[in-house]
C-alpha cells in the first residue's frame, strides 16, 4: 500500500492530463484555419467594382470610396467613459449606440471583424482616421460604393448591401461588412462585377503590433479587379418607358427580336437607385420593401404574372395552322359569342362569319372557341390533345422560368392534360371544360417578358433568343445560352397570315387608334379580369391593360409587352404606351405628341386607392379619367426634358 | 577489466533514454518559443535557445562528472552537500541579485545561477541520509520533526527569498516520508485539511461547518472501538473549523493579491462578471493565451516552427515555465500526450527502480527524485493546461535556464548512478 501511493497518483495525473489535452485539442479544438487564428492580421484589399454601361456605352453605375469602422471585439480594450465619449462624438452615435453595436458583434462573433459604424462620411474618415489607433480591436477598412450616374432603371440594376449571416454560412468568400450584389444586375453578375479581394496575412504579437508577413507571405493575394460590363438596356429608352409608367403601376419588357437582348424593363412604381446608397440605404429600404400596396420593389415586368388575354389568341391561331385544322380562310360564325352545352363564351359587335384575319384584329373570341376545340379535339382524346397544344405553346418561352441573367423571374402558367386530370379526374374533362384557354383566360398565365417574348418569336417568324441583360463583359464571351436560336414547333410558312393579323389590329382593328405614321407596327391588345379580397369577399376590379406588339412587320427591330394594373381595356393606356415606346427607340423623337401627353397626364392612382376606400366603386365602364395635378405636370415635364435626345 | 566494463553499462538506459528525449524535445521547443526572424546560429549567446545549446553541452560534462564518482560518495557526503546548499541559499541574502521581485540568483558575469534548483538535489540526498540511518524510525515524533526540519529550511530560505513556486516542491517529500513509513494519519490529515481548505473559501464557514460536523457525527456513531470519546471528536471538529477560519483568513489578509486572484480564479469565487473580467485580464492572461494556444494545436498541431501564437510571442514566458504551450500548439495532441507519457514513464521507472534498490539510502533518494520530478510535471502542466493555480515552477529538462536542467540532470543522474552500483550493495 505505501509502495503504490505515489504510482497510483503518477498514473491518475498522467490519465487526467491526457484527457485534459484531448478536451482541449480533439475535442475543442479544431482544424487549423488561418481565418480563426487571431494572431493572424488578415487585411483585405477590395478591388475595383466593375462598372456598369448601358448599350451605348454610356456610363450608368460607377464607385465611390466608402469607410467601414469594423471591430474585432476580442481585441477590445474596455475605454473609461471619457474615451467612449470621445469615441461616440467621432462615430456621430451614442454612447447607448457604441454598446449595443459592440455586443451584436460581440454575439456574432467575438474573433471575426464585424462593421461597427459602416460607411462614414469623408469628412468623419479625414477626423476619426488621426485617432483610430487609441482605440484597440477597432480599424478602419476601405471599400467602395457604388455611385450611380442616373436615376432611372433600379429594378435593372439593382443594388449591393452588406452580406448576412446567411450568405456568409453558404459563401465563405464573403466575411461580414463585405457588399454583395442584392438585386438586378448586380446580383446576376455578383461575381464578375466584384473581382476577387486580395488578403494580406500579417503575424501579430501580442501587443497587437505587426511583426512581418505570416509564411514569408506565400498565402497572400493580390485583389483581381472586377469587370466592366455593358448590358442591354438603352437608357434613353428605360428612362422613356420610366416616364410613361409615372403615376401607374405595371411593366413594360422591350427586347430586340434578333438578338433577345432586353432594350428596356420598367416596373412601375419605381424609385431612384440613388435611395440604396450609404447609411441611409437600410432605412430607405425598408421604407420600399413596407410599401405592401405600391410594392415598389416588386419587378412587374419580371414577375407579375396575369392571364395573357387576347395576345394569346396568336398562338392559337399558330398552333391550328401547324396542326392544319384550320385554313387562312375558313369562317366561323360569331353572335356576340360562343356558345357551347347551355353556356356561352361572351363577344363584342363585329362582323360575321369571320376568318382568320379578321378572328384576329377583331379578337373575335368565338373564331378562337372554334379553333381552340378543332386543335385538341383533332386528337383521340382530349387529353392527348392538350399536352400536343401545351407542347406548342410551352416553345414560345411560356409556361417555365426563361433561365435568363435576371434576378428574378417567374415561371407563369401553362396548363396540361395532368392539370385538368388533377382538377377534374383523370379522363372526366371534355374539350370545352378548358375553352377559356382559346382566349388566354383560364389556367394560362404569363409575365410581361414572356408576353414579349412571344411577340419577339412571331416578329422571327419561330425562333427566338432568351431574353438577356448582359451585352458585353470585359474580355468574356456572353453565355452560349443567349446567342443560339431556340426554335418553336410552328414551321416559318404559317407566321405570315398571323402576323398580318395583328399588322391589321393596327391598320383597322382594336389598335387604329394608336397608329405610328411611317412604322408598320403588328401588336395585339388585351384585357385581362382581376380581383382583390376586400373584406373578405372576392371582388372585381377595373381590368388590367395589357398590349403586345413588335415593329417593324419585317425584320422587327423592337418587340414589347406593356402591362397597365387597372388600365381597362388594351389599347387605353398599354397600346399607346407600346406606341408610343416603339416611336421612340426606331425613331428617336416622338410624333404622336397628343397620345404622349395622354399617357403622362392621366394617373391611375384612383383606381389603385379605390380597394383601400371602404366605398363602393364602378370598374371598367364606370371608371373615369383622372388627370394628374399642374405640379405633378410640371415635374413630368420636367423629367421629360432631362431625357438627352438622340 | 571486465568487470569494470560490465559495472560501467550497468546504468539504467530506460531512464537515460527518456531523459534524452526529454532534453532533446525541450530544446526544439526552446528554439519555437524563444528564436525571433531567421534561427542562423544554434551557438547565438544573445538568444535563450543559444544559450541552451551551450547549457545542454555543458549538462553532458556533468553527467560524466556524476557518473564518474563512487556511489559511495553521495552518502557519504551528502550532509556537507546539503550544508553547502543551505549557505548558498544563506549567501543570497547577501549576494543575491533581484529578478522580478524574487532573489533567487547569484550573477556571474551575465550568467545567473539559482541555487535554488541545486538545494533540491542537496535536500533528497541529506532527507536520504537521515532515513537511511539505522537509529532513524520514522513513526517516532522525534525523527519526523527532525526530517521536516530537513525540507523546511530550504523550504524557508527560498520562500523568504520570495519564491513561493520553488517552495511548494519541497512538500514533495511527503511522499517520500509517507512511504518510509510516516502513519497514515498524516495522510488522512492532510487530505482533510486540504478538503476543508477547498470548502471553507468555495462555500464559506458555515457550509464548511455543516459538513464536518455531520462527518465526525457520523463516523462518532459508527466507531468500532470506544476508544476515542465525544470530547475528543468535538475537540477535532473546533480544531477542523479553527482550521476553515484560519485559511479564510489567511486568503482574505496574508495573500498578495495575485495571489489571493489565482485561487479565486481557480476556485471561480469571484461572482461579479466586471470585476472577474478585470481579474482575468490582471491575473490570467497568461493562462489564457497558453489555454489558446493548447487548444489551436488541434490532433496534429501546426508544426515546427509554424506556431502561429508561439511565433507571435503571445504566450509570455513561454520558453521557460509555459514551455508546455510550444509543444501543445506546434505538436498537438499527439506531441504534448507524448510529453506527458513521458513523464509519467520516467517517474514510474525510478519508482521501480527506487523499490529494487538494496540500500535504503538509495530507495529514499530514488522517491524523493520521483516525488520532485512528480511535484514539478504536475504543477507546471496542471498550470499551463489550466487545472491547477498559477504557480510559477519550470518544467524539469523542458523549460529553458541552465540551473534548471543542471539541477534536474544531477538530481536524476546521482540516482543512475546509485542504481547502477546496486549489484555491488550487500
Amino acid at each position: 500500500m505505501r509502495k503504490l501511493l505515489l504510482l497510483t497518483i503518477v498514473i491518475l495525473v498522467g490519465i487526467v492530463f491526457i484527457a485534459r489535452l484531448f478536451y482541449l485539442q480533439v475535442y475543442g479544438g479544431y482544424e487549423y484555419d488561418v481565418f480563426e487564428d487571431s494572431a493572424i492580421k488578415k487585411e483585405y484589399n477590395y478591388p475595383k467594382r466593375g462598372y456598369v454601361y448601358d448599350r451605348n456605352g454610356k456610363l450608368l453605375v460607377a464607385n465611390q470610396p466608402s469607410y467601414d469602422v469594423m471591430v474585432i471585439p476580442r481585441d477590445v480594450e474596455p475605454l473609461d467613459s471619457i474615451e467612449i465619449e470621445e469615441f461616440c462624438t467621432l462615430l456621430k452615435i451614442t454612447k447607448e449606440d457604441y454598446f449595443k453595436k459592440l455586443d451584436r458583434a460581440t454575439r456574432y462573433s467575438p474573433r471575426l471583424p464585424s462593421p461597427f459604424v459602416a460607411q462614414l462620411s469623408k469628412i468623419d474618415y479625414a477626423v476619426l482616421q488621426e485617432k483610430m489607433r487609441k482605440y484597440r480591436g477597432f480599424y478602419i477598412q476601405k471599400r467602395s460604393l457604388r455611385l450611380y450616374q442616373t436615376t432611372i432603371g433600379a429594378n435593372v440594376l439593382g443594388d449591393i448591401g452588406e452580406v448576412n449571416r446567411s450568405i456568409i454560412a453558404k459563401q465563405p468568400y464573403y466575411n461580414m461588412g463585405d457588399l454583395i450584389g442584392k438585386q438586378g444586375v448586380e446580383k446576376t453578375y455578383e461575381k464578375t462585377l466584384r473581382g476577387v479581394k486580395g488578403i494580406k496575412f500579417i503575424q501579430k504579437d501580442r501587443f497587437n503590433k505587426d511583426i512581418g508577413p505570416f509564411q514569408d507571405g506565400t498565402l497572400d493575394t493580390l485583389p483581381v479587379p472586377g469587370k466592366d460590363i455593358k448590358i442591354t438596356i438603352d437608357s434613353k429608352l428605360q428612362a422613356y418607358g420610366e416616364l410613361l409608367m409615372k403615376n401607374k403601376r405595371g411593366g413594360i419588357i422591350a427586347i430586340e427580336p434578333a438578338s433577345g437582348e432586353i432594350l428596356a424593363m420598367v416596373s412601375g412604381p419605381s424609385y431612384n437607385p440613388n435611395l440604396l446608397v450609404g447609411r441611409n440605404r437600410s432605412k430607405n429600404f425598408t421604407k420600399l420593401y413596407n410599401d405592401s400596396i405600391a410594392k415598389p420593389l416588386f419587378d412587374r415586368g419580371l414577375q407579375a404574372m396575369y392571364p395573357p388575354g387576347s395576345p394569346f389568341k396568336t398562338l392559337n391561331a399558330l398552333i391550328a395552322l401547324q396542326e392544319g385544322v384550320v385554313t387562312t380562310t375558313d369562317k366561323f360564325s360569331c353572335s356576340l359569342g360562343y356558345r357551347y352545352g347551355n353556356r356561352k363564351m361572351g363577344c363584342h359587335v363585329h362582323r360575321s362569319p369571320a376568318d382568320m384575319n379578321l378572328g384576329i384584329y377583331e379578337s373575335c373570341n368565338a373564331y378562337f372557341a372554334n379553333v381552340y376545340r378543332k386543335i385538341i379535339d383533332k386528337y383521340d382524346s382530349p387529353a392527348e390533345g392538350m399536352d400536343n397544344w401545351s407542347n406548342h405553346i410551352k416553345s414560345f418561352g411560356l409556361g417555365n422560368y426563361l433561365n435568363n441573367d435576371l434576378s428574378v423571374g417567374q415561371p407563369g402558367k401553362v396548363p396540361t392534360a395532368a392539370t385538368y386530370d388533377r382538377g377534374y379526374g383523370k379522363n372526366k374533362w371534355y374539350t370545352t371544360f378548358t375553352i377559356s384557354n382559346a382566349i388566354g383566360q383560364g389556367e394560362v398565365l404569363a409575365t410581361p417578358i414572356q408576353l414579349a417574348n412571344m411577340a419577339a418569336a412571331i416578329g422571327n417568324r419561330g425562333f427566338y433568343y432568351t431574353p438577356h441583360i448582359i451585352k458585353e463583359i470585359e474580355g468574356e464571351p456572353i453565355p452560349e445560352n443567349f446567342t443560339t436560336p431556340k426554335y418553336t414547333t410552328i414551321d416559318k410558312q404559317h407566321f405570315e397570315p398571323v402576323v398580318q393579323g395583328m399588322f391589321d389590329v393596327y391598320n383597322k382593328g382594336t389598335a387604329k387608334w394608336v397608329q405610328i405614321p411611317g412604322i408598320e407596327i403588328c401588336g395585339k391588345t388585351g384585357t385581362a379580369e382581376n380581383f382583390a379580397i376586400i373584406n373578405g369577399e372576392k371582388t372585381q376590379l377595373t381590368d388590367h391593360s395589357i398590349f403586345m406588339a413588335f415593329a417593324p412587320k419585317d425584320n422587327p427591330k423592337i418587340a414589347i409587352a406593356v402591362f397597365v394594373e387597372n388600365g381597362y381595356f388594351g389599347s387605353r393606356f398599354a397600346g399607346r404606351m407600346a406606341s408610343l415606346m416603339i416611336e421612340r427607340y426606331i425613331k428617336g423623337e416622338i410624333s404622336r405628341t397628343d397620345m404622349e401627353d395622354f399617357v403622362l397626364r392621366h394617373t391611375l392612382e384612383h383606381e389603385y386607392a379605390k380597394p383601400y376606400s371602404d366605398e363602393p366603386f364602378g370598374i371598367n365602364r364606370q371608371t373615369t379619367l383622372e388627370t394628374v395635378s399642374p405640379e405633378e405636370y410640371q415635374n413630368i415635364m420636367q423629367i421629360k426634358a432631362n431625357i438627352p435626345k438622340d | 577489466m571486465l568487470r569494470e566494463n560490465q559495472r560501467r553499462f550497468k546504468f539504467d538506459w530506460i531512464t537515460i533514454i527518456i531523459f534524452l528525449l526529454l532534453v532533446a524535445f525541450g530544446y526544439v521547443n526552446i528554439l519555437s518559443a524563444s528564436h525571433v526572424g531567421e534561427i542562423t546560429n544554434y551557438f547565438d549567446m544573445g538568444q535563450p535557445y543559444g544559450k541552451q545549446t551551450v547549457f545542454i553541452g555543458l549538462t553532458f560534462i556533468l553527467i560524466i562528472l556524476i557518473l564518474s564518482f563512487e556511489a559511495k560518495f553521495y552518502e557519504r557526503f551528502a550532509s556537507i552537500i546539503y550544508i553547502v546548499a543551505i549557505l548558498s541559499l544563506l549567501g543570497l541574502f547577501i549576494f543575491g541579485k533581484d529578478v522580478n521581485g524574487a532573489r533567487s540568483w547569484y550573477g556571474i558575469g551575465s550568467m545567473t545561477i539559482q541555487p535554488s534548483e541545486f538545494a533540491k538535489f542537496a535536500t533528497a540526498l541529506a532527507v536520504a541520509k537521515y532515513i537511511s540511518d539505522l537509529q532513524t524510525n520514522m513513526e517516532t515524533l522525534k525523527d519526523q520533526i527532525r526530517v521536516a526540519a530537513i525540507i523546511f529550511t530550504p523550504a524557508l530560505l527560498i520562500l523568504l527569498q520570495n519564491d513561493a513556486g520553488s517552495t511548494i516542491v519541497y512538500l514533495a517529500f511527503f511522499f517520500v516520508f509517507y512511504r518510509e513509513g510516516l502513519q497514515q494519519v498524516y495522510l488522512i490529515v492532510a487530505l482533510a485539511l486540504i478538503i476543508l481548505a477547498v470548502l471553507s473559501l468555495k462555500y464559506g464557514l458555515i457550509v464548511t461547518s455543516v459538513i464536518a460536523s455531520i462527518i465526525l457525527l457520523v463516523r462518532y456513531f459508527l466507531r468500532k472501538k470506544k476508544r476515542a470519546s465525544l470530547i475528543q471528536y468535538i475537540l477535532v471538529l473546533i480544531i477542523s473549523i479553527g482550521f476553515a477560519y484560519g485559511v479564510k483568513l489567511f486568503y482574505e489578509h496574508g495573500l498578495k493579491p495575485h495571489q489571493q486572484n489565482r485561487i479565486s480564479l481557480w476556485l471561480r469565487l469571484e461572482k461579479d462578471p466586471a470585476k472577474l473580467e478585470r481579474m482575468k485580464k490582471a491575473e490570467a492572461y497568461n493562462l489564457i493565451q497558453s489555454e489558446q494556444a493548447i487548444s489551436s494545436g488541434g490532433t496534429y498541431g501546426k508544426g515546427f516552427l509554424q506556431g502561429t501564437r508561439t511565433t507571435g510571442k503571445f504566450v509570455p514566458e513561454q520558453h521557460t515555465d509555459y514551455i508546455f504551450s510550444t509543444v501543445g500548439e506546434e505538436w498537438g495532441f499527439l506531441g504534448s500526450s507524448f510529453v506527458v507519457i513521458l513523464f509519467v514513464a520516467l517517474i514510474v521507472r525510478i519508482l521501480y527502480l527506487a523499490e529494487s534498490q538494496k540500500s535504503q539510502f538509495s530507495r529514499v533518494y530514488g522517491y524523493g527524485v520521483a516525488s520532485i520530478l512528480f511535484v514539478h510535471f504536475t504543477i507546471n502542466t496542471g498550470m499551463v493546461m489550466g487545472l491547477i493555480p498559477t504557480v510559477g515552477i519550470p518544467l524539469p529538462f523542458f523549460s529553458y535556464g541552465g540551473s534548471g536542467l543542471w539541477g534536474f540532470t544531477i538530481l536524476l543522474f546521482i540516482f543512475i548512478k546509485l542504481d547502477s552500483n546496486k549489484i555491488n550493495e550487500w
